[in-house]
């Protein structure tokens, strides 16, 4: 849908040396999904995001939006492939001089739509976003929340293939926030539309998107299905973004006692992940009872992930290196996630 | 006062309203789509064009550092061409276009200028041509700033009126020096001062009023 191409963004610098906001970006969004770009401020979202409807212009590379090349279309070429790709606003950007359905009907007018054409369009939008009451009033009679929902019905007045969310609700309080989120998760699955938006908060990663790539100065550090980057974080800012909404790792009194790596010496550290269904089944008391382990629970959590449960837990399972072994492969090849993170040394198991 | 110099007073108050709605309506004709193209093609702008950004903006500032005394007197050739004669309250009318241009330009460049540019970004990923929008989003969105600008323009245009007695041009002022001041009238200076008050203070308050109206930006939720 989406193909970035090593696309490079710079900007002359002040003391000479150009500054390198995007830094060789490939990648692709896929047809009808959610993705997701976060980092923090000054990483190259914001640019990588509006390198898609080139009002950034790339200094390298290509963006291709269904295969259409969108930085080598002519300017009359570009402004009708626009009218394709809705665009929504951290700060909403809605014409105070218009009543809200006349920000939703203005890229219609741009279009050159008869009236007509624009209220049997319009009408519907308003209804999808729940303001058919606010019709005839200003953006500045709203609360934040309903002013982006006029934003979001004026992005997809023109039935674009592709909507671009720039921090779509960091104005927003939490609650808001939540509701925003779920209308622009029902519109994706609702009309198919392929949805990029761009955060510095992984809360909003974690909520919607099927898919996510982390930025950092400019570059891309890690891309992959969200709920692989969340259970495994490989990159040191995307655990830093992962454990800023599950509350961090292990406690410290838990990972000091932890040596690294286990060879079958000691007791194991694992980390167990159940997703979607496995999260019900009663895994603990299976190992306990089918390998003979004695499992010491050092820590767990329970987490959403596009509104599916996960659960990590953190075990020590003492007993012979063979039985472990064993309770290993049973739970890889069940489909739950299991890492050893270490083990506890066994002059300190005789201890504890 | 005698009825005589109530007749001058009458005389002399419409010929300040013909003069300043002339001079303010031709002014706002050039004044508002030069401050348009001021405010879109500076670089970096809608439509950049630094040449004649740069052209425009010297000659605007030397339109408004000439003392508009000067103006009158300097111009009367470009005057005569134009109205067939260098005297008279018609005559008057053409420097105070020429001094109401530039300065109505300005201040619609400033009006413009503080649209914001998420507005205008927004309006660009829809696929809005630059001139849509210059007419629907800049215009409408700078209304209730060149509305109380035209306000500012109009008023000063009435104290610029008052020098156009110098090439005939009549009007309230050309009354208050030649009846109030040179003939030692005091009552007509005061009344030719009130009329002033009261002039301003309805344009000021019309003004005000529809600036408020179209400004859809502070509304009560």
């Amino acid at each position: 849908m989406i193909r970035f191409e090593g696309v490079e963004k710079q900007y002359p610098g002040r003391g000479g040396a150009p500054v390198r906001a995007l830094d060789g970006i490939t990648a692709e969004v896929r047809r009808g999904e959610i993705f997701g770009v976060i980092g923090r401020s000054g990483a190259g979202k914001s640019t990588l995001l509006r390198t898609i409807n080139m009002l950034e212009r790339p200094t390298g590379g290509r963006v291709l939006l269904d295969g259409t090349d969108m930085g080598a279309l002519d300017a009359a070429a570009l402004r009708e492939a626009r009218r394709k790709v809705g665009m929504i606003f951290q700060h909403f950007n809605l014409l105070s001089s218009r009543t809200v359905y006349g920000n939703v009907a203005f890229p219609l007018e741009l279009a050159g739509w008869d009236k007509a054409r624009i209220r049997a369009a319009v009408d519907p939008l308003l209804d999808l976003v729940g303001l058919s009451d606010k019709r005839d009033r200003y953006p500045a009679e709203l609360s934040g929340g309903q002013k982006q929902r006029v934003g979001i019905a004026r992005a997809l007045a023109a039935e674009p293939k592709v909507l671009l969310c720039d921090e779509a609700t960091s104005a927003l309080d939490p609650e808001t926030t939540g509701s925003i989120l779920r209308l622009l998760a029902d519109i994706n699955e609702r009309l198919g539309l392929t949805i990029v938006l761009i955060t510095h908060e992984m809360a909003v990663i974690k909520e919607i998107c099927h898919r996510v790539a982390v930025l950092e100065g400019g570059r891309m550090v890690e891309e992959g299905d969200v709920f692989d980057v969340f259970v495994h974080p490989r990159h040191e800012t995307t655990r830093r973004f992962v454990a800023g909404v599950t509350g961090g790792d292990l406690p410290e009194t838990v990972s000091a006692r932890i040596a690294p790596g286990w060879e079958g010496q000691g007791s194991p550290v694992l980390r167990i992940t159940f997703r979607g269904a496995n999260a019900n089944t009663p895994v603990i008391s299976h190992l306990s009872r089918s390998y003979g382990l004695d499992l010491n629970i050092l820590h767990g959590r329970i987490d959403q992930i596009r509104g599916a449960p996960y659960g990590t837990l953190v075990v020590e399972a003492g007993g012979p290196a063979e039985a472990v072994r064993s309770a290993l492969s049973f739970l890889s090849s069940n489909e739950l996630g299991v890492e050893v993170l270490g083990h506890v040394p066994a002059t300190l198991v005789a201890a504890g | 006062m005698s009825p005589q110099l109530l007749s001058l007073l009458a005389d002399a108050t419409l010929q300040t309203l013909w003069m300043v709605g002339a001079a303010g309506l031709l002014g706002t004709l050039g004044g508002l789509p030069l401050g348009v193209l001021l405010a879109v093609t500076g670089r970096g702008d809608l439509l950049p064009h630094p040449i004649f950004n740069r052209v425009a903006g010297v000659v605007v500032n030397a339109a408004r550092s000439t003392p508009f005394i000067i103006l009158v007197v300097a111009i009367i050739p470009f005057t005569r061409l134009v109205t067939g004669t260098s005297i008279g309250t018609t005559a008057a009318i053409v420097p105070l276009t020429v001094a109401a241009v530039p300065f109505i330009a300005r201040i619609v460049e400033g009006a413009v200028r503080e649209v914001d540019r998420g507005l205008i970004e927004a309006a660009e990923a829809m696929g809005a041509t630059p001139w849509q929008i210059v007419a629907k989003v800049l215009l409408p969105e700078a209304l209730s700033g060149i509305l109380l600008g035209l306000t500012l323009a109009a008023v000063s245009l009435i104290g610029y009126s008052a020098m156009v007695g110098a090439v005939g041009g009549g009007g309230l002022g050309d009354l208050g020096i030649r009846y109030g001041y040179q003939r030692f009238l005091p009552e007509v200076m005061a009344a030719v001062v009130l009329v002033l008050i009261v002039l301003v203070q309805l344009i000021q308050t019309g003004g005000e009023a529809l600036a408020r109206r179209v400004n859809k930006r502070n509304l009560k939720t």
